[in-house]
């Protein structure tokens, strides 16, 4: 096809983000992705098991630069990731309207939604801990306070429907407190996920904290699920019961941190609250003599 | 060396412990439905105490009933005011009736009575106390207006704290507006029988508080029940793996604390005699059968001799022997299983060529005894540092730098609790900050108290007990 002047134009290649490069899957394999009228839009990354480790390799080497960063800084990257895609946004607009087969008006507010997500979340980087930490009034002369902290490396298998603004919704949570993520992209609606990879890769987040793959998410959850590298994996986007009771159970192997899939298909659009950062949080609490 | 204390035993009259025990279950006293019994001794003297019910699946759907019953007829309508005076009432009771109760503890568990006197049953009471005080207070908690509760919990605690594990259970699902059934360890049901009755005394309504005593069995017919909502687990690593397992597809909460292997790290500036009593209380303390137990020591190399020479002459005063006397420093291992374990992982660290060391220490002819021993020479390869022994056995590791000590230390899939000893500020937060923990205790070790969160990182388990935190446990958040 060309445009009405003449002009061929130059097409994407989707491929997989890990470590904060655009590699292919090692194993070679792609999937053709439709949009949901049913034409073709792109060959997708089909991500293999390789891929999921690898993956988890890159979101471990990069948990002490970001846990370590300042509560400040996290919050700055995730307003610049905002910025950036609000530069994008007609982009995302076209990418959503095909994927979800929504009409330009209503992409464009699950557009400005999802940008308006990151700014939420943004601000909670430096907030988080005074609402969920304390200090504990101990019956002794000990000053004893407990904080939050990040869980460290987690799966996310993403919304199947929601392409953007759902995959937002539970990426962000997950990164904002410091932990990072291996996240399964929507199957059927891949190529919002692709593009907001390239909205990470331009925003200062540290490669290797967002690690983003396409394929099947029943292939490659089950690896996530017993990987003893993993600390907790959000099954978000499972929706065969099944899978979930199953991924559920081999995530006991290392005690990972399980959020089970919604009981319903869950609305995004309204204030998500705090569960999905507090699933992903742990509690330390400090001790220490008061004397002279 | 040392003193010579006469003998003085706390008299054991003041409990009155039954020749037998039915479940409690609705509020009664009852027979489990199959009959079956097992015999509960004193680790002390192997002494038969009682025989209790061992209670089989029925007596656990009964149970379950019950405390359903009392859920959704009683428990979840009353005020949150009056669920809170309650538990006052439970912790008033706990107090006056603390003297008994630390013994009957020491006399099942085969701890110090200086430890269930001075520690658990204050705690025990404490605990009740503060979560009394939140059952009204829950929409302030941060979990927004009119937090709901879970429903029916289901609990299944440890032999090592009896009593207060039972408080950490009971106390947060209680001012949360649940109800409960609760699983004590085999070895030691005696104490949560004994609150059976003062349940009674308090006049909570039937069915809120619901006790079946039990094996394994019991246990995972508990967890696995289909009406319950919640499940609570204390206990080792292995068990709660296969709770999450059982609970996977289910829309059960689950919280789990299991086990440890603590890093207690002693730098070159530390107090070294502050240090050596901080040693010494998070390993033997409760015979070393504490989760969150110091049990790797890892000394900073350049003050390694002197702080050993210092330990070692420290354990010869040490007093091990009749739990119910108040001079004893360490008393009973809870069971022989315990014991064997205890005795294989200890040669297995002499077998691996770690070096065993104890004070001269006459055992007791009777009942179950392990003396308080070191390992020197210790690898991060070795069994003795990497597995739970749960039991008075410290092994002892050096590092150099406080980077390798954060290297050693965080090199466990656990993470309850770690402990530092300097002098410097900077460095105890440094620390504080990269121990991949649930509790550090820096300059102190094993403090613990009712509004201090508790609980591990990785294979330690998840969720909190104790503190504002501990309610999130038993609500519908």
């Amino acid at each position: 096809m060309s445009d009405p002047d003449g002009r061929v134009p130059v097409r994407k290649t989707y491929k997989l983000y890990v470590g904060g490069a655009f590699p292919r899957s090692e194993s070679g394999r792609t999937y053709e992705v439709t949009s949901a009228r049913g034409q073709f839009l792109a060959n997708a990354a089909l991500a293999s098991r390789k891929d999921a480790r690898d993956a988890v390799v890159a979101a471990r080497k990069a948990v002490p630069g970001w846990s370590g960063a300042t509560a400040y800084n996290r919050g700055q990257v995730l307003y610049r990731v905002a910025e950036m895609l609000e530069g994008r946004r007609a982009q995302f607009v076209a990418e959503v309207a095909d994927a979800e087969g929504l009409k330009p008006r209503p992409a464009a507010d699950v557009v400005d939604a999802a940008i308006d997500r990151w700014v939420w979340y943004a601000g909670w980087s430096d907030k988080i801990h005074q609402v969920q930490g304390s200090s504990n009034p101990v019956a002794g002369p000990y000053f004893d306070f407990s904080v939050p902290e990040p869980t460290g490396v987690v799966a996310v298998v993403a919304p199947p429907d929601s392409s953007l603004l759902g995959l937002v919704s539970v990426v962000a949570p997950v990164v904002v407190t410091g932990n990072t993520a291996v996240v399964v992209a929507s199957e059927e609606r891949p190529l919002p996920a692709i593009t907001l990879a390239e909205v990470l890769a331009t925003s200062d987040l540290p490669g290797g904290v967002v690690n983003l793959l396409t394929g099947r998410a029943a292939e490659i959850a089950p690896w996530l699920a017993s990987h003893m590298d993993v600390n907790a994996i959000d099954l978000a986007g499972i929706t065969d019961q099944e899978l979930a009771t199953e991924l559920e159970a081999a995530a006991a192997e290392n005690l990972k941190r399980v959020v089970r899939p919604p009981a319903d298909t869950p609305e995004w659009a309204p204030d998500p609250g705090l569960d999905r950062m507090l699933a992903f949080l742990e509690t330390k609490t400090v001790w220490h003599p008061v004397g002279i | 060396m040392g003193f010579e204390y006469a003998p003085a035993p706390e008299s054991s009259s003041i409990v009155d412990i039954a020749p037998s025990y039915g479940l409690y279950i609705g509020g009664e006293m009852i027979d489990p439905i199959d009959g079956t019994r097992f015999k509960t001794v004193n680790p002390a003297t192997e002494a038969v105490l009682s025989e209790v019910a061992a209670a089989g699946p029925e007596d656990v759907d009964r149970a379950v009933a019950a405390a359903r019953a009392a859920y959704n007829d009683r428990w979840s309508r009353l005020p949150a005011r009056a669920r809170g005076k309650y538990l006052y009432r439970i912790a008033r009771i706990l107090q006056e009736r603390s003297r008994e109760l630390a013994v009957l503890e020491t006399i099942d568990n085969g701890k110090p009575i200086r430890e269930s006197r001075d520690v658990d049953l204050p705690l025990v009471a404490a605990h009740f106390f503060y979560y009394a005080g939140w059952a009204d207070k829950l929409d302030h908690a941060g979990f927004g207006p009119d937090p709901r509760p879970l429903g029916v919990a289901a609990q299944v605690i440890p032999w090592n704290f009896p009593l207060l594990m039972l408080a950490w259970k009971i106390a947060p699902a209680l001012a949360c507006g649940n109800t409960v059934v609760l699983k004590p360890a085999e070895t030691t049901p005696l104490t949560a029988l004994a609150f059976a009755d003062i349940c009674r005394q308090a006049d909570l309504p039937p069915g809120v508080v619901n006790i079946v005593t039990g094996a394994g069995d019991t246990g995972r017919a508990l967890v696995e029940h289909p009406g319950v909502d919640k499940v609570a687990f204390t206990g080792s690593t292995e068990v709660g793996r296969q709770i999450a397992r059982s609970v996977a597809g289910s829309r059960k909460k689950v919280t789990l604390e299991l086990g440890g292997k603590a890093a207690n790290i002693v730098f070159d500036d530390a107090p070294l005699d502050q240090a050596v009593e901080g040693i010494v209380n998070g390993i033997f303390f409760n015979q070393g059968h504490v989760c969150c137990a110091g049990s790797r020591l890892l000394v900073q190399e350049s003050i390694v001799d002197d702080l050993l020479d210092h330990l070692k002459h420290r354990l010869g005063t040490i007093r091990l022997g009749d739990p119910l006397d108040k001079n004893t420093d360490i008393g009973a291992i809870n069971s022989p299983e315990q014991l064997a374990r205890i005795r294989e992982l200890s040669s297995v660290g002499e077998a691996e060529g770690a070096e065993r060391w104890s004070p001269p220490c006459d055992l007791p002819e009777r009942g179950y005894w392990f003396p308080p021993t070191l390992f020197t020479g210790v690898s991060q390869a070795h069994r003795i540092a990497r597995e739970e022994i749960f039991g008075p056995v410290l092994s002892v590791l050096t590092f150099r730098t406080p980077a390798e000590a954060l290297e050693k230390a965080n090199n466990t899939p656990y993470g309850l609790s770690a402990g530092v000893w300097t002098e410097k500020g900077s460095r105890i937060l440094w620390m504080a900050q990269r121990l991949r923990a649930g509790v550090v205790w820096a300059n102190t070790f094993n403090r613990f108290d009712p509004t201090s969160p508790f609980g591990g990182y990785k294979e330690s388990g998840y969720g909190r007990e104790g503190g504002r935190h501990g309610l999130e446990a038993y609500l519908d958040v």
